[in-house]
């Protein structure tokens, strides 16, 4: 089967049995266990955890490149910044200082500040999997379905799958049109100034917006003869009620969310976790 | 009449946003259970009728309604699109947008879930149903990964499950190719024989008369023209006198000067009775077949042992070579997903070939990026929503110009040029939103012209085009080729092949299974079925009124029906 980038892959995981609606109780409870600590300990161990998972849930490396990439350049200018604007940052919070060298002025590099941003690197890093797997694993529809399934109203949900579901049609739009409009001579690659290449954009989005109102137009006329809207509810097809599995692995996520609670509460009683003393 | 399940009673329309009514006065019934075929141009309101029947009118596209339409009982003045959808199940013209389900299942159980079906008895309803269409293997697919004929049936699928007694189908056959689009007939005629009221929606009569229809009913001005059985309005000369398309055996025999009339039949060739015109076909024939001439050719493009594939894995085009020459018009034709349009994305430089060769004029093309390459190849998409990005004519035209920056004074000069050719002229200054589709067509042929390809590409040109609109652009693009334009049409409209280009290249499954005269390909039985296309119904008439050489009968209608076409331009 061929795998399509950025978007849902029918595979059979045990991560894409689980329900949408698990999936993303657990994406919450996991984040935010990463957003509550600064602990690197815990961090990392929840990194692991969520590249094993994409292991497992067949996601390829080619699939998700692309993203890397603009993650990591936006990590590494984000690493930097936070150097230039605050480089004794980690000092403040440790309490200690441990110079390693200095680099010019008052910019002093110190272990302190470089614990403290590759904590902060990592946190990153642990999410970014994580999102994936909800992205790539979830089937719209059975996401739309567990998500009325919690009491959102039903077309919100099915607008919200029908999105995700026409990504991958308009993105082929795109680059047809790209493509079109590069043979009679735009010129999007990086030997045109930014300036052009944004004012290009427009003769790409201008068509753009037009094939994709023709589809919307279509869609919803489809959708409209068939009766949607007609009840106050409805059913769905795609409907997985919660299994084992599910529960199971909501009850992991929420226990390793309250056990980072519990060491940053308990163990490190701050925010931090402090090597330097 | 009791049993009249659909009945237009003085039955006017106009939509809010338009200053003329779309359709005046119809008087129309259909009875249960009765399979009818609303026939005209493009623009002549059929659609429009389409929508009243299924509730679209008034509830989607607003209006001023006249004279009153029931359905099965119900005055749609006042009912909703779900009071309709219960009884009229729509099968909309383009299959691919319908899809909203992710699976061909979830698809065909929509309407079940809009009715808050619940889900065991809703497994069972859509297995029952496609286990009906011979879908049942592939409920899981996605919709979109299915071939063109199982499209269809996942879309009818869809409509039957809720069990109305109406269905209603609006141009199912444009975008499919020749061979699914018979196949799409079939399914039709069987829904009709388990006693639902089908009405199609068609402007290709030839191909919708492959399996038999209870009546016609021709429309056009937004009036109905005539509402008969199709022998008898194939009988009279109506069809062609209002921009629709005759079925070809019948123009071949009213070129020989048959008369043709209600007891031959005429509305399917196979019970057409030809005894009474064969002498006059054979004479006709005879006098009017000659040699056709060979020309000296120079050879433009070569695409040279060409291979192909998206993924690395699946071939799309296995070993393709094919050289064009100069001033030819050629088409390239084939199933549906054959490689047709990957092979002219590998010739635009829009993907790049595994392995092989293209070259123009001697130069290899790999060495050009895909603007540079617009010089020797330039590319018309199908959507011309596609290619417009500009509000004035003028400026979508100079667009390719300006980015290469050339001096405006020679913009404008050769803007105004390929204007004229196009016939554009007197729209200079209007918006493009007040262009027709087919005008809109000819602004991105111009905007691709006035680079000065060597070779215009153009894919389905003139998809979803009725009769009028194609001969318009076909012979607009007849007329760029005598001028000496080389130009390659992808499509699978077996007419388009036949009577404008000499020669076609048919490929399938990422291979060229022949390259040969058009006439020849559609003379080929064997090569036909392989490629999903058509044998043309100028052989089987041939064959019928036992003319010794078919082959040449056909060559010889195509020869005469250019000279007729072109003494009445």
């Amino acid at each position: 089967m061929k795998l399509k980038l950025f978007s849902y892959n029918q595979l059979d995981t045990p991560i894409h049995r689980l329900s949408g609606f698990t999936k993303l109780v657990c994406f919450l409870f996991l984040t935010s266990a990463v957003m509550f600590t600064y602990d690197i300990r815990c961090i990392l161990a929840i990194t692991v955890m969520s590249y094993i998972c994409m292991n497992v849930a067949k996601i390829r490396f080619s699939q998700v490149r692309l993203m890397f990439i603009y993650v990591l350049i936006f990590l590494a200018t984000n690493f930097v910044l936070t150097f230039l604007f605050s480089p004794k940052y980690g000092v403040e919070i440790y309490g200690t200082e441990h110079d390693i060298f200095t680099i010019f002025g008052n910019y002093t590099l110190t272990q302190e500040q470089l614990f403290y941003q590759i904590t902060k690197f990592s946190k990153y890093l642990s999410v970014i999997p994580l999102g994936m797997i909800f992205f790539l694993t979830t089937n719209p529809s059975e996401f739309a379905s567990s998500l009325n399934g919690v009491g959102i109203n039903y077309k919100a949900c099915t607008s919200l799958s029908l999105t995700l579901r026409y990504f991958p049609d308009v993105s082929a739009d795109y680059n047809a049109i790209k493509l079109a409009q590069q043979a009679r001579g735009l010129d999007m690659s990086k030997k045109a100034s930014v300036m052009s290449r944004l004012k290009n954009i427009s003769a790409i989005l201008a068509p753009l917006i037009f094939t994709t109102m023709d589809r919307i137009e279509l869609i919803s006329n489809a959708m409209d003869l068939r009766g949607f809207g007609k009840q106050k509810t409805r059913t769905w097809y795609a409907r997985k009620p919660l299994t084992k599995a599910d529960w199971l692995s909501m009850g992991v996520c929420l226990i390793i969310l309250l056990a980072v609670m519990y060491v940053r509460f308990f163990v490190n009683r701050s925010f931090y976790y402090n090597p330097f003393i | 009449m009791s049993d009249a399940v659909i009945s237009f009673r003085n039955f006017g329309f106009q939509y809010y946003s338009q200053s003329e009514p779309t359709l005046f006065d119809i008087n129309l019934e259909i009875r249960r259970g009765e399979k009818v075929l609303i026939a005209g141009p493009s623009g002549c309101g059929k659609s429009t009728i389409g929508h009243c029947i299924n509730g679209l009118i008034p509830n989607r596209y607003r209006g001023t309604i006249t004279g009153e339409l029931i359905i099965d009982g119900i005055n749609t003045k006042n009912a909703s699109l779900f009071d309709l959808s219960h009884k009229v199940g729509t099968v909309l013209q383009d299959s691919d947008g319908q899809f909203i389900g992710l699976t061909v299942g979830e698809d065909i159980a929509f309407a079940l879930e809009n009715d808050n079906v619940p889900l065991a008895e809703m497994q069972k309803k859509v297995s029952a149903i496609a286990k009906l269409v011979n879908m049942e293997n592939h409920v899981s697919n996605n919709p979109h990964d299915l071939s063109g004929g199982q499209k269809q049936r996942c879309s009818m699928a869809g409509v039957m499950v809720d069990d109305v007694p109406i269905l209603l189908f609006d141009e199912p056959l444009a975008n499919l190719d020749p061979a699914t689009g018979r196949t799409a007939i079939e399914l039709i005629d069987a829904l009709a024989d388990e006693g639902k009221t089908v009405i199609i929606i068609e402007h290709r009569i030839e191909d919708v008369l492959h399996r038999h229809v209870d009546r016609i009913i021709l429309v056009d001005e937004g009036r109905i023209i005539a509402d008969c059985t199709p022998d008898h309005l194939l009988a009279e000369d109506l069809l062609t006198k209002h921009g629709i398309r005759e079925p070809l055996y019948l123009t071949a025999c009213r070129y020989a000067d048959c008369r043709i009339t209600e007891d031959m039949h005429p509305s399917s060739l196979s019970g057409f009775d030809v005894s009474s015109c064969r002498e006059r076909l054979i004479s006709w024939h005879e006098k009017n077949r000659h040699p056709a001439e060979e020309q000296e050719k120079k050879l433009l493009l070569n695409v040279d042992h060409v291979k192909f594939s998206y993924d690395g894995v699946v071939p799309v085009l296995q070993d393709i070579s094919l050289n064009v020459y100069e001033g030819e018009m050629l088409s390239i034709v084939g199933k549906n997903g054959g490689g047709k349009s990957t092979l002219a994305s590998v010739i635009t430089g829009f993907q790049q070939n595994d392995a092989g060769t293209v070259t123009c004029e001697g130069k290899d093309l790999s060495q050009f990026s895909v603007s540079e390459r617009a010089e020797y190849v330039g590319i018309v998409l199908q959507n011309p929503n596609q290619m417009i990005s500009k509000t004035l004519i003028f400026d979508e035209i100079a667009f390719g110009l300006r980015v290469r920056g050339i001096p405006e004074a020679e913009v404008e000069k050769r803007v105004l040029e390929v204007m004229k050719v196009c016939g554009l002229s007197e729209f200079r200054k209007w918006p493009i939103s007040a262009l027709s589709y087919g005008q809109k067509k000819r602004v991105t042929i111009a905007s691709i012209l006035v680079l000065n390809p060597k070779i215009l590409i153009l894919d389905e040109p003139t998809a979803g085009q009725d009769y009028r609109h194609y001969s318009e652009i076909m012979e607009f693009l007849q007329e760029l080729n005598k001028n000496g334009q080389t130009i390659i049409l992808i499509t699978h409209d077996m007419h388009l092949m036949l009577e404008y280009t000499k020669r076609a290249v048919v490929l399938c499954d990422g291979r060229i299974l022949a390259d040969e005269k058009a006439y020849e390909v559609l003379c080929d039985l064997p090569l036909t079925e392989k490629a999903n296309l058509k044998e043309t119904s100028l052989f089987e008439l041939a064959e019928k009124a036992g003319i010794r050489d078919p082959l040449s009968f056909v060559e010889t209608f195509i020869e005469y029906d250019r000279r007729y076409r072109s003494n009445e331009a």
